[in-house]
């Protein structure tokens, strides 16, 4: 396959590099070409008309299920729908069976992500098993490929090991990701606590459970002086603490989700369970606080904590229910919506979905200056779709957005030059 | 009732579904049924031919007894499932359960549940007609009309009156359809108990908080007792039986601050001397036992419009 493109005609939003225009972008040998260079006879055109182009997305929080529950999701599956989605790498969360606590597992990862449809970052357990009790070996997860550690699905509760793992991640270069939940305020709850927990006479879980653990975390990175992550921020209590703490100048980054942004608790009315995630959605006030949050950059990322599960989950008791949603495939549809609402600008979407993800994780991406891995994303802002479950690319079907009214989407995405997913029919 | 008024529910999986003209409807259905348990021969053919299945996931002798009683009473033939609760961990279960009862092509499912929205669920499932019998700690329909058709017995009207609720509201399903049911009804519903059994967003269902036993019972025509569960126990939302008899008992002492002509109920089974005073539960402003008279009628009413019969 030939790995040099000439993109034509498009809107080129490259926040990093200060860029928005319209024009061509060239690749050659799987990389970003100098603007205004000829390429070789072998380019080959595309026509992006109306279109954005943008350095690949990035999703640093999915679970793709492998090794170990390959009925929900696997690498392969996982990557393709990441792919359909516009993203051109993602971060798989170390809740595996087993925990991907060791090289070995993330070298297996690795191993498979090779024919997947986008870059595999995997992130390591926090603690051996995510059992909260010591250290992973964080220096052989980062020589196998590792570039972050976190416990998520479950927080860390002990403070101590927490603060160790700060400390000790930052010498090895890995970001932290912290699942922030008191489990003690949060234990049997499975919606958010409030009005409509009380009509369905369903256990509540406190937005404290949340807000608690945030500001336990940032406690330790203000203290330690070392940085951290917050995974899916849902409440506006979190997001304050987040955003003073970034204006005492703590290393605290942190991300939410598109349901965060998009839906509230009442999505949960008629026991939807696939409105049901961890934390849980909450109010109107919140998701408001969300989108101020997004816009201010008091939350540096959209995250999807992508979480397939199968009927065998889903289709029971909303209190047995499991916990996620899938989300690759409308992750950046949500977004956009955002930004047509007047919440966020064309270049701040891609900041959240690609260069500070980026940054995070210091991965390559985020970035079309020339030299760089020709990692793009091709949208098209006005593309209308139906998001139907027949044509959901995960093997999960888990999304509470069924028949949602979806416009823009990725139309093409491309990794080192290569063209993973493509709506305009070229491959 | 206006003229055009039609019964249309197919399920009652809560009072959160039925209009106030669908309550009135149901309570003046029950009436005239109550007239049938009164006759020496307490049996009408209606619903002769008809199916109906009892569900029951938790034991619960007087509801389903209650249930069972209504539609012997409607000569319907009536089966009941039992299901131990060693086998109701998974919710594979209850699917499994609602498909196997669906392919015997029952009319009515009376199901009752540990967990909130169960029957709700069984109607994505099954062609019947689903009766909630109570499900996890969202609603118990059928108490709740019987309750407000008790009420409306005594007083006369549900307009206008004080009705206090006294107890566990964060995990009784009773109260829950009580505050729907009465505030609906035009009824002023005062809660009152322990901040660590009040759940969030009461005001928002129409209940007036209230920060003392004093101030919710005071000038009540009503006054509901909720039972306290003792095997909640093991995640004590208050220190000991004994402080919560004293402290949220409700007493002779308690009903005097209401209407000299108050009526006091009590869902059951009664933890005497905890949530209520034996002198009370026994005394003559108890209405208890016409509650469960009631309870047959309701049901004989739910079990008869459910299936079209208006
Ligand atoms: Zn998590």
């Amino acid at each position: 396959m030939s790995h040099n493109w000439l993109f034509q005609n498009g809107r080129i939003i490259d926040p990093d590099n200060g860029v928005d225009r319209q024009g061509d972008l060239l690749i050659v040998d799987g990389r970003v070409a100098p603007a205004g260079e000829a390429g070789p006879d072998s380019v080959r055109t595309i026509d992006v008309q109306g279109c954005w182009i943008v350095p690949g997305l990035i999703d640093m929080h999915v679970h793709l299920r492998e090794p170990g529950q390959e009925y929900k999701e696997d690498i392969i599956t996982g990557t393709r729908a990441a792919a359909a989605g516009g993203f051109t790498a993602v971060a798989c969360m170390p809740n595996t069976r087993p925990v991907n606590d060791c090289a070995s597992v993330t070298a297996t990862i690795l191993e498979r992500a090779r024919q997947g449809f986008a870059r595999v970052y995997p992130v390591g357990a926090i603690s051996r098993g995510s059992r909260g009790e010591s250290l992973a070996g964080y220096g052989e997860l980062k020589d196998a490929g590792a570039v972050a550690v976190s416990d998520d699905g479950l927080p860390v509760h002990d403070s101590q090991l927490m603060r160790r793992a700060l400390e000790y991640a930052s010498d090895h270069r890995l970001a932290v990701i912290s699942h922030s939940e008191e489990s003690a305020l949060a234990r049997n709850g499975v919606m958010n606590e409030g009005i409509v927990s009380t009509r369905l006479g369903l256990k509540g879980i406190p937005t404290a459970a949340e807000s608690i653990m945030v500001y336990r975390d940032i406690a330790l990175a203000e203290y330690t002086g070392k940085p951290v992550h917050i995974a899916h921020v849902s409440s506006a209590m979190s997001v304050d603490l987040i955003r003073s703490a970034k204006a005492r100048g703590v290393n605290v980054t942190a991300e939410t989700a598109p349901h965060y942004f998009t839906l509230t608790d009442e999505a949960v009315q008629d026991y939807n369970t696939s409105a049901k995630m961890n934390p849980p959605l909450r109010t109107e006030a919140d998701r408001r606080a969300i989108h101020a949050a997004l816009a201010d950059g008091t939350l540096d990322a959209v995250a999807t904590d992508h979480a397939p599960h199968s009927m065998l989950e889903k289709e029971v008791e909303f209190d047995l229910a499991a916990n996620g949603i899938i989300g690759l495939e409308t992750s950046l549809s949500l977004t956009l919506a955002l930004v047509r609402e007047g919440v966020i600008d064309a270049g701040r979407l891609v900041e959240l979905l690609s260069v500070n993800p980026a940054r995070i994780l210091g991965v390559a991406g985020g970035s079309l200056a020339s030299g760089e891995p020709a990692d793009v994303t091709v949208i098209n802002p006005e593309l209308e779709f139906d998001y139907r479950e027949e044509s959901v690319v995960s093997k999960s079907k888990n999304s509470p957005f069924f028949g949602w009214p979806m416009r823009g989407r990725a139309v093409l995405s491309m990794v080192g030059g290569r063209i993973t997913f493509d709506l305009l029919g070229r491959v | 009732m206006s003229s055009g008024y039609h019964f249309s529910q197919k399920h009652i999986l809560g009072i959160r579904d039925l209009s106030p003209e669908d309550i009135d409807f149901i309570l003046q259905t029950a009436d005239s049924f109550k007239e049938i348990s009164s006759r020496a021969i307490k049996k009408v053919p209606t619903l002769r031919g008809n199916t109906i299945v009892n569900v029951f996931y938790e034991p619960s002798t007087r509801t389903r007894l209650s249930f069972e009683i209504a539609a012997k009473r409607m000569s319907a033939d009536t089966f009941n499932i039992a299901a131990s609760a060693s086998s109701v961990t998974k919710g594979e279960t209850l699917i499994d359960t609602a498909r196997n009862i669906a392919a015997m092509k029952p009319d009515i499912i009376i199901i009752r549940h540990s967990h909130s929205g169960a029957a709700q669920m069984l109607t994505r499932y099954i062609d019947a007609s689903v009766i909630n019998a109570g499900d996890g700690t969202h609603e118990h329909p059928s108490q709740g009309l019987l309750d407000m058709m008790t009420v409306r017995e005594h007083k006369g009207r549900l307009d206008g009156l004080k009705v206090a609720i006294i107890g566990d509201i964060l995990h009784s399903r009773v109260a829950h359809s009580d505050i729907l049911g009465f505030t609906r009804m035009g009824s002023s519903v005062h809660v009152y108990g322990p901040a660590t059994l009040l759940p969030q967003g009461l005001e928002e269902l129409g209940a007036v908080v209230c920060s003392s036993l004093e101030e919710a019972v005071r000038d009540a025509d009503v006054i509901i007792t909720l039972r306290i569960q003792l095997e909640r126990q093991n995640d004590p939302l208050f220190p000991s039986l004994r402080e919560y008899a004293q402290k949220y008992g409700v007493n002779r002492e308690v009903v005097k601050l209401a209407q000299p002509d108050a009526i006091v109920m009590h869902p059951g089974p009664i933890n005497r001397g905890v949530e209520l005073m034996p002198d009370v539960a026994d005394g003559p402003q108890s209405v208890i036992l016409d509650q469960v008279t009631n309870g047959v009628a309701v049901r004989m009413a739910l079990l008869y419009l459910v299936m079209g019969n208006s």
